[in-house]
């Protein structure tokens, strides 16, 4: 329960610092609720569709209601995944909003002792800290070993944890050895004629538990003409910290992130993996304020693409021949690389130049699968309520090959296959690592 | 603050309405009323007292029943995208929804009718019967997300209009829930029906006042078998003004024929990014559907129409797919106009089709005389434009400006033989006009209607009817009050 000190301080944060020009640029004309798949999933809730959260953070602004839990719960069941953009005409900025509306209630929150050490290993500890995340084989394993899990336990945290956790331990990938990463040289030279020189933004979870996966877009990029360098001293993109109203550790991380690329002077920033790439092209917007940082970020954004959409424009698929074993192969949008990052017609583009792949659209390949980050842990009913009506839609297209361009989702598809238990005989995976079995 | 007697009366009513619906219906928390307090018009909210979401007609009609003792006022909302604060809950009380009752019931294919509780999607019902080779026309911008519960109270229009009219012309039959807490049947699955008065369509377009609909019969149609879609391109906003009359009158009937200006243009462009001429003044985006060979002569017909009142371009849409963009496109106009400023209020102001050009010379001149910016797009093709103004709520010297500039449109329209709002009803934001088009004797009338079905008045208060007729302006000519 919120004090009435705490909802004070809230109120007040809102009014000074929630931007009221993108409140009211909301006309409330609904365009965006069809879009939701929490509005759809709560059988049509305006509480909990955008329109409705907009006009619950402005009600907070304008002192027309008083923070409360019920409000809070509705901002916390938001996936994020930020459908509502793109179908929106006038326009609204909602990611932004939500973010710094979690972010004021996050900050004055009492939270129990247990969340508190759980919110303060994952965002301070852990992802902050390349090396640690490379000392930790999955987030399970850094429970283990961190001490954290036998406080846990002792105080009956652990039973809080949703079936899928369990579950989601046995669909994660193999660990590489920490020997294997760190020999990894940061250089690559192109293969063919050069046409540019690619950074590798490698991403705290897809350089340790994705490892082959970077590895692989490595590959690619050679494959198409790419210098590739890994610049050294970059972090996690700061996405979970951001996206859990602890926008100012995420500053923290986005500052260092442009400093080690700036040494790189390459013509492209790439990333693998959608939920990145849609946090690192808000560096801008989260620097805007710090007038030494924002030209700075500016120029980082504008060298952003992600891996489809840099093969598509070096004509990859064009130049080399990719040829798969006949299957039926679907895709399942990665929601921040298709809605923030606006990369949605590349990777069909290249599934569809392989040969033997017949490629089959998914309905609502463009709906958040469930995955979203740290949602299916913390909402974990909604979270697997949408795989499983996900699931059903995949059933549909008859693929026996689910693709995904971002590591949260490729877990959540593993995930909904071991649900329906089809493990085995459908398969989830990375668009990087598919094309470069095609390409073999 | 409430006094101590209304929280008692609160909760007795509370505990009246779980007996009805059910705990697990009624929602009292504070956002759950916040969210219901607005719909998509500018500047009007307020917060309802219970967010009741009743499961079938009989606890409508025993929701409306205990209202109407208690002296309630009720709201019937479906998805709140009405324009002009129908579904503002300004006296507080209920809102009743009906995520509950949202089953398709019946498709009737051997009588070509659908029958469907009033929460169903339109675009759901669109979409269902074309896959039989069937048609619903009318396709109000807001289809996707718009019940036709709230589509049948607010007689919506749509893209459609000019060839296929409206949702009053599709609506066979419908069972309604009366504030007595009886439900009446009207209608049938009938062409012909003279079995006293018109009850059907007293309800369309009543907007919640009279009673709450609780299932509708609509009629279907054969699904045209081709269209084509073309674009006209003008320099003269009044050029294009003049095309609409001139199709017309050659007796050429499109589905579709739309106006836009170009600021409307730019904002869509903006949003929607698929290639829309910026550069001109206006265009036209005019559809024809029907058997291929008509649709053919027609288009060629009416591009031929254009180029002779001055159209610089004509552009056929390549593919289906891309007139569907064109389409999908212009739905967004008002919501992308939205991007421009704070606040954007629109209006649809209706003319006769022959007027259309004056109309829209009209309120570029009142646009300027009051120093606003309106821009203007719509269905101009039945005579039905948006003039939109662009504005900031914050700006109360500027607000009290739009106010007169509107004014000045509603008494234009009605001097050309037209009326205060073509489909988006009177609400909340027309009510102090709507003795201007009616006359006083003709509200009367309205009022007894009224009085007969609601006589506690529970049904949508402070809507339609308003105490304050805004005064007329000397411009006004008495003698054109219908």
């Amino acid at each position: 329960m919120m004090t009435t000190s705490v909802k004070k301080k809230i109120q007040k944060e809102f009014k000074e610092k929630m931007d009221y020009d993108e409140l009211l640029n909301c006309m409330r004309c609904g365009f965006c609720l069809p879009s939701c798949p929490t509005y759809i999933e709560t059988g049509h809730q305006e509480k909990y569709s955008p329109r409705g959260r907009i006009a619950l953070m402005k009600g907070i602004t304008d002192g027309v209601i008083e923070p409360d839990d019920d409000i809070a719960h509705s901002l916390d069941l938001c996936l994020g995944c930020r459908a509502c953009e793109p179908v929106c005409p006038s326009g609204v900025k909602y990611g932004r909003l939500l973010e710094d509306a979690r972010s004021i209630i996050q900050k004055n929150k009492k939270e129990s002792v247990p969340v508190k050490l759980l919110r303060k290993g994952i965002f301070e500890e852990l992802f902050p800290h390349q090396n640690r995340m490379e000392k930790a084989t999955s987030l399970l394993g850094f429970y283990q070993r961190s001490g954290l899990s036998r406080v846990a336990r002792k105080i009956g945290f652990m039973d809080l944890f949703p079936e899928s956790m369990a579950t989601m331990e046995k669909v994660l990938p193999e660990v590489p050895k920490r020997k294997e990463v760190r020999q990894r040289p940061r250089y690559f030279e192109h293969e063919g004629e050069k046409k540019a020189t690619a950074a590798l933004f490698a991403g705290c979870l897809m350089d340790t538990m994705f490892f082959s996966t970077n590895n692989a877009t490595i590959k690619l990029l050679q494959k198409a003409g790419c210098d590739v360098v890994i610049p050294e001293n970059q972090l996690c993109c700061g996405a979970l910290h951001g996206h859990s109203g602890e926008l100012e550790r995420a500053r923290q991380m986005a500052k260092q992130n442009i400093e080690a690329f700036e040494a790189s002077d390459a013509d492209y920033i790439i990333t693998n993996a959608g939920g990145c790439g849609a946090f690192l092209i808000e560096y801008d917007h989260i620097l805007k304020d710090e007038p030494e940082w924002a030209e700075r970020a500016k120029r980082f954004v504008s060298k952003l693409k992600d891996i489809s959409a840099i093969l598509v424009d070096l004509d990859f698929h064009k130049t080399h021949r990719l040829k798969l074993p006949e299957q039926t192969v679907t895709y399942q949008d990665s929601c921040h690389l298709r809605n923030v990052m606006q990369t949605f017609e590349e990777p069909r583009i290249l599934l569809k130049s392989i040969e033997g792949v017949k490629y089959e659209e998914l309905e609502g390949a463009d709906t958040c699968c469930g995955s979203a980050g740290v949602y299916n842990i913390v909402e974990s009913d909604m979270a697997m309520q949408i795989l499983d009506h996900k699931m059903e839609k995949v059933e549909q297209t008859k693929a026996k090959t689910i693709v995904t361009a971002n590591p949260g989702c490729l877990l959540e598809m593993k995930l909904g296959i071991e649900r329906v238990k089809k493990t085995g005989k459908v398969r989830a995976v990375h668009i990087a690592d598919l094309l470069l079995d095609a390409l073999d | 603050m409430l006094s101590v007697k209304s929280k008692k009366k609160l909760s007795r009513l509370k505990e009246k309405l779980i007996q009805i619906t059910g705990r697990e219906n009624i929602d009292e928390t504070m956002s759950g009323r916040l969210v219901y307090s607005y719909d998509a018009t500018p500047n009007y909210q307020a917060l309802p007292d219970f967010v009741v979401s009743p499961r079938n007609a009989d606890e409508v009609a025993a929701v409306l029943k205990l209202c109407n003792e208690t002296s309630t006022p009720i709201i019937a909302r479906g998805s709140g995208t009405n324009l002009c604060a129908d579904t503002c809950p300004v006296k507080g009380g209920v809102v009743l929804l009906f995520k509950n009752m949202n089953k398709i019931l019946e498709f009737d294919k051997e009588n070509l009718a659908i029958t469907v509780q009033p929460g169903v999607v339109t675009k759901t019902i669109s979409e269902m019967v074309e896959k039989e080779g069937l048609f619903y026309p009318p396709d109000p911008s807001s289809m996707k997300i718009s019940t036709i519960g709230g589509n049948i109270s607010e007689n919506s229009g749509g893209l459609r209009g000019l060839k296929y009219g409206v949702t009053r012309d599709y609506v066979m039959a419908l069972q309604v829930a009366l504030p007595n807490g009886k439900l009446i049947r009207t209608g049938g699955k009938l062409t012909k029906d003279v079995a006293g008065y018109d009850l059907t369509r007293l309800f369309i377009g009543s907007e919640g006042t009279l009673g709450v609909i609780t299932e509708a019969t609509l009629k279907l149609i054969p699904k045209p078998e081709s269209q084509k879609t073309i674009l006209a391109l003008y320099q003269d906003i009044e050029a294009a003004g003049r095309s609409v009359s001139a199709i017309i009158s050659h007796k050429m009937i499109p589905v579709t024929l739309e106006f836009l200006d170009q600021e409307t243009l730019k904002a869509v462009e903006d949003f929607a990014h698929i290639g829309l001429p910026t550069d001109v003044k206006a265009i036209l985006l005019i559809k024809q559907d029907g058997p291929r060979e008509i649709v053919e002569r027609d288009i060629r017909k009416i591009a031929e129409i254009c180029r002779s009142e001055q159209a610089v371009d004509v552009q056929v849409a390549a593919s289906e797919e891309e007139a569907e963009k064109l389409t999908t496109a212009r739905r967004t106009a008002l919501s992308a106009l939205a991007r421009l400023k704070p606040t954007t209020i629109l209006e649809d102001a209706t003319v006769p089709r022959s007027e259309i050009a004056t109309m829209v010379r009209a309120i570029a001149d009142i646009a300027e005389k009051y120093h606003v910016r309106i821009s203007t797009f719509g269905h101009a093709g039945d005579g039905n434009l948006h003039p939109t103004c662009l504005t900031d709520a914050r700006n109360a010297d500027e607000m009290h400006r739009v106010e007169e500039a509107f004014a000045e449109i509603f008494e234009k329209a009605i001097e050309l033989g037209g009326t205060i709002t073509g489909e988006h009803g009177v609400g909340m934001t027309k009510a102090p006009y709507l003795e201007w088009k009616l006359g006083e004797a003709g509200i009367e009338v309205m009022r007894g209607i009224k009085k007969a079905i609601d006589p506690n008045g529970i049904m949508n208060p402070g809507k339609v009817f308003t105490e304050k007729t805004k005064e007329r302006m000397a411009v006004g000519n008495d003698d054109n009050i219908g």
